[in-house]
């Protein structure tokens, strides 16, 4: 397997990519006495080529570890970052990947991912029920962490009006915010 | 007797209390007389909204002891992940003596988890005496981490920015009795664990996790080295003092020369990195580097600091279970996180039990299920439904408990026959 640095690795994503690819950020750091350097990637792709940028990775390492799917709420859009690591396995040759994707609020779809790597099913629950993103195709459409009474319709990550916001307690005296 | 209509399954659920490790999950086992077929794992019954409490009620520093407790167990790897994320998002480098620090505190307390969970796993199996040795055993790590941080459990050491206490040169005898005392016991554990024939057999090709499984399921930590997947984020990833040290992931076929991928290698795996760990505090004690341990000593500037400051980050650590990480965005004018993503290394581990347990008998549930060593919250009963007649039957945890040890008992007696 041919190791790429973090630079070629951008090109690649371009080339393979072509218009869907947005943008990447390299970020580095200088560690500890020895002063080796930490780096991580960010890639930010669009939706469409999102599966492709997937099977992209796949090629840089064979079972890219895909460690969690995060998910911001950003106002009038909802900001997934897949957090994959390749290179596992090399001394100090491992690189964080964070494959980044906007979605609009009022089109919160995504396909899965879970036959490309089966391990994603959790992460792609729990994006579901928390963050009320649509995995189109997921295999296992139950809740994964949340109780089968918790109301429908209300994501504990938003931070708009389908928050958990009515039902937070309010302390005996205070003022409902 | 081959009448499909006939054909007996029954789904036992295991849980939400377990019987391993006394922390709430559920396994719906469905089983063909004693063979196990197929297993769900229902989770949730723990969740405590922690990631919510970082995005809406507390600032950057009070999550430092929020991400402590999120695990008794891991108190020192949900705050180094957190403080790395937080780090790498505000641009704060910490000093070279508090990465060494950091490491330190870390390393004790891998040898604390692998010990308790070899515990845990002689009790499943048994092996009461090697429970309680086991146990003893670990008092002493303990008792150098109350010396070093002033307490047993949650430590409070790490801080953004650096560390919140020195270890100095005089505390350095008594870190070193330590590690004597357990290098001299560790030949003792080996054999204990990996030679008696009992505990060879009730771990022998028990709870298998193929290589190729364990690629696409994505486990990490000792489940995933077990197996033969060279991932140790101390060896592959930069951070900390770790980058300074050639670190080098093990697997079972160092000592046993073959990688089987079940609970025995699982065995040898926190066997050998309790050694390591151990090498590594040594190296750690050696090299470390004078001067500061603390960035920013004022909080209240430190926290002005992170209010200001806009960026995102990911922070990782290789925790005793495995890759344990987090996921941080800072927005300028925020006092709270924008974003917070916890992901503890049981997460990706539970996805391989379904695996490793097909195949399987009901009294190996108890052992192949702790050999990730899960770290959930705890079981007392299991209803066993006849699905064909609908009844339920309660297999408590004792019963549970019960035939798991009988088994070992079973072995045992044939071999001394």
């Amino acid at each position: 397997m041919e190791i790429l640095s973090p630079e070629e690795i951008v090109e690649s994503f371009k080339t393979a990519l072509g218009a869907s690819f947005v943008n990447a950020k390299i970020y580095q750091r200088e560690v500890a006495v020895k002063k080796n350097l930490f780096q991580s990637i960010w890639i930010y792709v669009k939706r469409d080529a999102f599966r492709q940028a997937v099977e992209h990775i796949c090629k840089l390492q064979e079972y890219p570890h895909l460690a969690v799917i995060s998910s911001s709420d950003l106002g009038d859009s909802v900001e997934l970052i897949y957090h994959f690591t390749i290179y596992y396995g090399h001394h100090l040759k491992e690189l964080s990947l964070g494959l980044c994707l906007n979605l609009p609020k009022n089109d919160l779809k995504i396909p899965t991912i879970t036959d490309i790597i089966p391990g994603a099913l959790f992460t792609e629950r729990e994006t579901q029920e928390m963050m009320g993103v649509e995995v189109v195709g997921i295999p296992d459409n139950r809740r994964l962490f949340l109780p089968e009474d918790f109301p429908e319709g209300v994501y504990p990550w938003r931070k708009d009006e389908k928050g958990p916001y009515d039902m937070l307690r309010v302390l005996p005296g205070r003022e409902k915010k | 007797m081959k009448n499909e209509g006939m054909k007996t399954t029954y789904t036992i659920p295991v849980g939400p209390i377990h019987p391993a490790l006394k922390e709430p999950i559920r396994l719906d086992c469905k089983v063909d007389g004693e063979e196990i077929v197929d297993v769900d794992v229902v989770v949730g019954q723990v969740h405590r909204g922690i990631e919510w409490l970082g995005m809406n009620r507390n600032n950057p520093i009070q999550n430092i002891y929020i991400a402590e407790r999120v695990c008794g167990i891991c108190n020192i790897s949900h705050p180094f992940a957190y403080i790395m994320a937080v780090e790498q998002a505000a641009g704060i480098t910490p000093p070279e003596r508090a990465e060494y620090i950091r490491v330190i505190i870390a390393e004790m307390e891998r040898i604390h988890s692998h010990l308790l969970w070899a515990g845990v796993a002689a009790h499943e199996i048994g092996f009461e005496s090697v429970f309680y040795l086991v146990w003893r055993v670990r008092e002493e790590i303990m008792d150098l981490m109350e010396y070093i941080t002033g307490n047993r459990v949650t430590k409070a050491m790490f801080q953004i920015g650096g560390v919140r206490r020195d270890i100095t040169e005089e505390q350095f005898p008594r870190i070193r009795k330590t590690l004597d005392y357990y290098k001299t016991i560790f030949n003792q554990l080996k054999t204990v664990f990996l030679d008696d024939r009992t505990i060879r057999m009730r771990t022998r090709n028990v709870g298998i996790l193929k290589k190729e499984d364990a690629l696409k399921l994505l486990a990490c930590g000792p489940t995933g080295r077990a197996s033969g997947v060279t991932k140790d984020v101390r060896q592959d990833q930069v951070y900390s003092a770790y980058a300074d040290m050639d670190i080098k992931a093990i697997t079972p076929d160092v000592l046993t020369e073959t990688i089987v991928g079940d609970v025995y290698d699982r065995i040898v795996v926190r066997l050998l990195e309790v050694k390591q760990s151990i090498e590594i505090i040594e190296r750690c004690l050696e090299e470390m580097p004078p001067g500061e341990i603390l960035v920013e000593p004022k909080m209240a500037k430190l926290l002005n600091t992170l209010k200001k400051a806009g960026g995102e980050g990911v922070g990782r650590h290789e925790a005793p279970r495995g890759e344990c990480i987090h996921y941080v965005r800072l927005e300028s004018g925020r006092e709270t996180l924008a974003t917070w993503k916890i992901r503890a290394p049981t997460y990706v581990n539970l996805m391989a039990v379904p695996t490793m347990l097909k195949g399987a008998q009901i009294a190996d549930v108890p052992i192949a299920f702790a050999s990730i060593d899960p770290c959930i919250s705890c079981t007392n009963r299991a209803v066993v439904v006849d699905t064909k007649t609908n009844k339920k039957s309660l297999l408590t945890n004792e019963e549970l408990h019960q035939l798991c040890v009988e088994k070992t008992r079973k072995l045992s007696n044939e071999l001394a026959r």
